[in-house]
């Protein structure tokens, strides 16, 4: 079973809480995901008008465990301290660790990202550093005491999939016993399914759902894929090849000539 | 005295953080709080004192990904 920082985990499927055409849609597409992880974030409150406080309602009776972001961060300073207040306010030393370097890919800043991660993991946090495929960024954020890299699969909210095939794969070969998340950019459960047959351990979405014309049936979709997916890497699938290899025995085929 | 309130001006005489939190009417909500872009834990806003200019940040649950 996986572990996720000695926290084991059922679902392979880590699903995000934003962008649902209702609370009702959002709580209906996470029971479907099946999912024991969900992200959520934190934003300036209203002392009148407390959006913050239902929502924390409705997530509160899904009872599943939350995974804190830092999202729209882009200095290792406002990650931190948002990381701060996310422990306080969720009771959760994880905290999903986004520092942004660019408006456009939203590609994450993995200076500050590994600088950030190794704060935070010094006092205390879980850090899941969301991250690139990158090799040497990766030795650094081990180095700095997180357990968990997530690399995302392409630009946020883009729907592009896997854009590095190769690096995701030389990833997972580089960090045998770490366990590895596909986060962002996928756009549909095939994705999901190619990112598990790697062998990567989870995926996290959440713009795929719940743009969804159906959210509720994406997230099933979703979970299947998912399943599917780890399935078939453990049951050790073919390596392709370039020439056919005949499926039916020739051995015994009638001479009709 | 002028404090900036989750980026919005506020005319309040507050001693504390957790006074002000009190008088902005957030009761029992769920928030965490950040002074002049440094978290305040929940226990240290009664001895956290606020002074004319300081920027205050309230923030609670909000969906993300």
């Amino acid at each position: 079973m996986l572990k996720l920082y000695g926290h084991a985990v059922e679902s392979r499927l880590l699903l995000g809480t934003a962008l649902y055409p209702s609370p009702a849609i959002m709580a209906d597409a996470v029971r479907a995901a099946r999912c024991d992880i969900a992200t959520v974030s934190l934003r300036r409150e209203s002392g009148t008008a407390r959006a913050g406080q239902d929502f924390w309602g409705f997530i509160r009776d899904l009872g599943i465990r939350v995974l804190p972001n830092t999202a729209g961060c882009h200095t290792v300073k406002e990650a931190v301290t948002t990381a701060q207040m996310a422990r306080e306010v969720f009771g959760t030393p994880w905290v999903k660790l986004e520092v942004i370097s660019d408006a456009d890919t939203l590609q994450p800043d993995v200076f500050g990202l590994v600088e950030a991660a190794r704060i935070l993991t010094g006092d205390g946090f879980q850090v899941f550093p969301y991250c690139t495929e990158d090799l040497g960024v990766a030795e650094r954020l081990v180095e700095a005491g997180c357990e968990v890299l997530m690399p995302w699969g392409a630009p946020i909210g883009s729907a592009r999939g896997l854009n590095n095939v190769y690096g995701l794969r030389s990833l997972r070969a580089h960090f045998p016993d770490i366990p590895l998340i596909v986060d962002a950019g996928l756009g549909v459960p095939s994705h999901a399914a190619a990112a598990m047959e790697l062998g990567y351990d989870a995926v996290l979405l959440n713009t795929a759902v719940a743009k969804a014309g159906d959210p509720v049936k994406m997230a099933d979709a979703f979970a299947r894929a998912v399943e599917a997916g780890r399935l078939a890497f453990e049951a050790d699938p073919l390596e392709p090849r370039d020439m056919a290899a005949p499926s039916t025995p020739v051995l015994g085929k009638a001479f009709l000539e | 005295m002028s404090i900036i309130v989750n980026g919005k001006p506020h005319d309040l005489a507050p001693v504390s953080l957790a006074a002000l939190l009190t008088d902005l009417g957030y009761g029992d909500a769920i928030v965490a709080t950040a002074l002049n872009g440094d978290f305040v834990p929940a226990e240290a806003r009664g001895e956290t004192a606020v002074a004319d200019g300081d920027r205050v940040e309230i923030l609670a649950p909000m969906q993300g990904g």
